[in-house]
């Protein structure tokens, strides 16, 4: 676990790059064994399903027209293999900014309401306008997302809002929304069986036009979400700080939110309200890189849709020869691991503790 | 060890060079205050500012400068507005009224990076973020001398590895800082702030919290920063300590600047009767000479 982990001696030396202390390479070794893992978990999305095709087949039906299994990789495994890509990477980045942005670590995009005020538009406009495609469901869940993001920002604060504030917010637009939800599914009975499967969040109706709509707003949310590294780090240590040290908060707040509306308006228009992958991911990354959101960041936007694709696929082996939708598997296979975590208190910072135990042991340091 | 923030170009003409050893270069007590002519050239100076949280205004018409190579520090009694005023010279805080002005321009109109090469805050209340190193949160000092197509640098590297060092937190590079005492904690915060390379250095109470080691030992690398060539302003509860440490006093009460100069001059018994409402003794410090504030005994009932 201990990625950052570097000896004492080694901090007074210059080194040729990276922050002091944080050990550069273990952190891009580990984001390189983190993007080998996701590739593991590409080729096993492509190969696993209802005809299970061997790693080699996997390959050769993505790139030779001529094989048997071209079809079936490029009609149904591919794209879905890259919406869960895309909503993944999308998912995990919205709630790593989310949870920077509120200083709050419950905080995911699922609970402050962005996700529910998506699902609210998109239920509505299959409910009442009759709207099935995509095309449809995507510029309604971004104006879903956008209006909640507006709301919440306004509802939070505004320029002075402070986490403890969008989090309350966030928390009550969401149930609010859900109750929407809820009650437009159980009235309309006739969408419902199409709506169902839409809000659990499921990869499998994916389409290559899907992935080609999704694919630019996760791409700007990305950029977006990378840029706002430094100044949300600065924000962590308080509006003061981050002030008198050239950031500006009000500015990086908006910012932040566009980014989520995007990221979250996305992911939820393609595949549904897919919850815990922003909460949980970010969770775990932090455990690996520390705090620092430019190594945080990019962790969550490969190791997110390692889950998401981990557990679509686990969905379709689970219950052969249906299929499990991958947000009632996440949810399901996910919280178990997620509670261990979160009870293990060692589990927050366990480089910290070993390294001051070691010392201490060693009497190198007096005891505070 | 001196940081170099020489290394930058001062961001206007300045009236008086970086370096200004000042006439502070001995023990910081016994040097004079800064001359009197100093307070027109200042680079940073408030003028007519009324300052207020909302609607609640905590100082009205406030008239203030900071010498130019001074250790200036403020004291007051609780919610006097000596906090706020210092919140408003570094920006945090915008006046209601009136400017502050730095190197001849109105603060309001700098740029955000730009004015965070020159002039550093330590804020009262800072967070730092959960199981951070210290060597990362000194590193975030680099902040306003970063940029997209500016990052991490072998020059970053170096100011960290001296701002550790000069604060002598460099041993605990590797800690995190959620887990370090009171006073390395902030000695980590003043290392984070003097990575930012700043010739001028505001500090909000850096010594509360803090016993009274700790409290000397944050005091007396104040007094060293502020020998190398900063300007300093902080400020401090302890009336003894700001007598000490001082190069300029700056003594409020409710929102107005009651009397300001060398320790030695201002701080008399009337001043702080005056001021804090305590009758009391001042004596000459046995260590230093400087003014130490003995509070009056309480007369038993007859």
């Amino acid at each position: 676990m201990s990625l950052t982990k570097s000896p004492p001696s080694a901090v007074a030396d210059p080194r040729p790059s990276g922050p002091p202390g944080a050990g550069l390479s273990a952190r891009a070794a580990g984001l390189l064994a983190a993007l080998l893992l996701l590739a593991a978990v590409v080729v096993l999305s492509l190969a696993v399903g209802a005809k299970p095709l061997s790693a080699g087949e996997a390959w050769r039906g993505l790139v030779d027209r001529d094989a048997a299994s071209y079809t079936v990789v490029h009609q149904m495994r591919l794209p879905r293999t890259l919406l869960g890509l895309l909503a993944g990477a999308a998912l995990g980045l919205a709630g790593a900014v989310m949870q920077a942005l509120t200083r709050n670590p419950l905080a995911d995009p699922g609970l402050l309401g962005i996700n529910a005020g998506a699902s609210a538009a998109v239920v509505s406009a299959i409910s009442f306008l009759g709207i099935v495609s995509f095309t449809g469901f995507v510029w309604f869940a971004f104006a879903g997302a956008g209006a909640v993001a507006v709301l919440l920002y306004a509802v939070g604060g505004g320029r002075g809002a402070t986490p403890a504030r969008l989090a309350l917010a966030g928390s009550a637009l969401n149930a609010a929304l859900y109750s929407y939800v809820s009650a437009v599914q159980l009235l309309d009975t006739a969408s419902l069986d199409r709506m169902r499967f839409w809000t659990v969040g499921s990869l499998a109706a994916a389409e290559s036009s899907t992935v080609w709509r999704v694919a630019p707003f996760v791409a700007v949310g990305l950029v977006l979400a990378f840029a706002l590294a430094r100044p949300l780090n600065a924000m962590a240590m308080g509006e003061d700080a981050a002030r008198s040290l050239g950031a500006r908060p009000e500015r990086a707040r908006i910012v932040a939110i566009v980014t989520v509306t995007l990221l979250c308006g996305a992911a939820t228009a393609a595949c549904g309200p897919i919850v815990f992958v922003g909460l949980m991911v970010p969770h775990f990354v932090k455990v690996l890189t520390g705090p620092d959101l430019r190594w945080l960041l990019p962790y969550s936007a490969v190791l997110a849709p390692v889950l998401m694709l981990g557990a679509d696929v686990l969905g379709r082996v689970a219950v052969r020869p249906s299929e499990l939708q991958v947000g009632i598997v996440m949810v399901v296979a996910g919280g178990p691991v997620f509670l261990y975590f979160v009870r293990r208190p060692q589990g927050i910072r366990p480089r910290a503790r070993r390294t001051a135990g070691a010392r201490a042991a060693s009497g190198e340091v007096a005891a505070p | 060890m001196t940081l170099h923030h020489d290394t930058h170009p001062a961001p206007a003409p300045a009236p008086a060079p970086e370096g200004v050893a000042g006439p502070a270069t001995a023990a910081p007590a016994s040097s004079s205050a800064a001359p009197p002519d100093a307070t027109a050239a200042a680079r940073l100076s408030g003028g007519g500012l009324t300052l207020a949280y909302d609607r609640r205004v905590v100082a009205e018409g406030l008239d203030v400068a900071v010498p130019d190579g001074s250790f200036t520090v403020i004291v007051g009694p609780n919610a006097c507005g000596k906090s706020t005023l210092l919140r408003a010279l570094a920006r945090i805080l915008k006046p209601s009224a009136g400017a502050v002005v730095l190197d001849g321009r109105p603060i309001a109109g700098w740029p955000a990076k730009k004015l965070a090469r020159t002039l550093g805050l330590l804020p009262q209340t800072s967070i730092a973020p959960e199981g951070i190193s210290v060597a990362d949160l000194v590193a975030r000092g680099r902040y306003p001398h970063q940029g997209l197509l500016r990052q991490w640098s072998r020059e970053d590297e170096r100011v960290v590895t001296e701002s550790m060092e000069a604060t002598g937190v460099a041993e605990l590079a590797d800690r995190a800082v959620d887990e370090l005492s009171g006073g390395q904690r902030q000695r980590v915060w003043i290392a984070m702030a003097l990575a930012q390379q700043t010739p001028l250095l505001l500090l909000d109470e850096p010594t509360t919290y803090l016993d009274i080691a700790h409290q000397i030992e944050v005091l007396d690398l104040c007094a060293r920063l502020h020998e190398e060539g900063r300007t300093v302003v902080a400020v401090l509860h302890d009336l003894n300590h700001a007598s000490r440490y001082a190069t300029h006093l700056i003594a409020m009460r409710d929102g107005r600047i009651v009397a300001e100069g060398e320790p030695g001059a201002v701080v008399t018994a009337e001043l702080v009767e005056d001021v804090f409402g305590l009758p009391c003794q001042v004596i000459d410090c046995p260590e230093t000479g400087t003014p130490l504030v003995v509070p009056a005994a309480r007369r038993r009932a007859p």
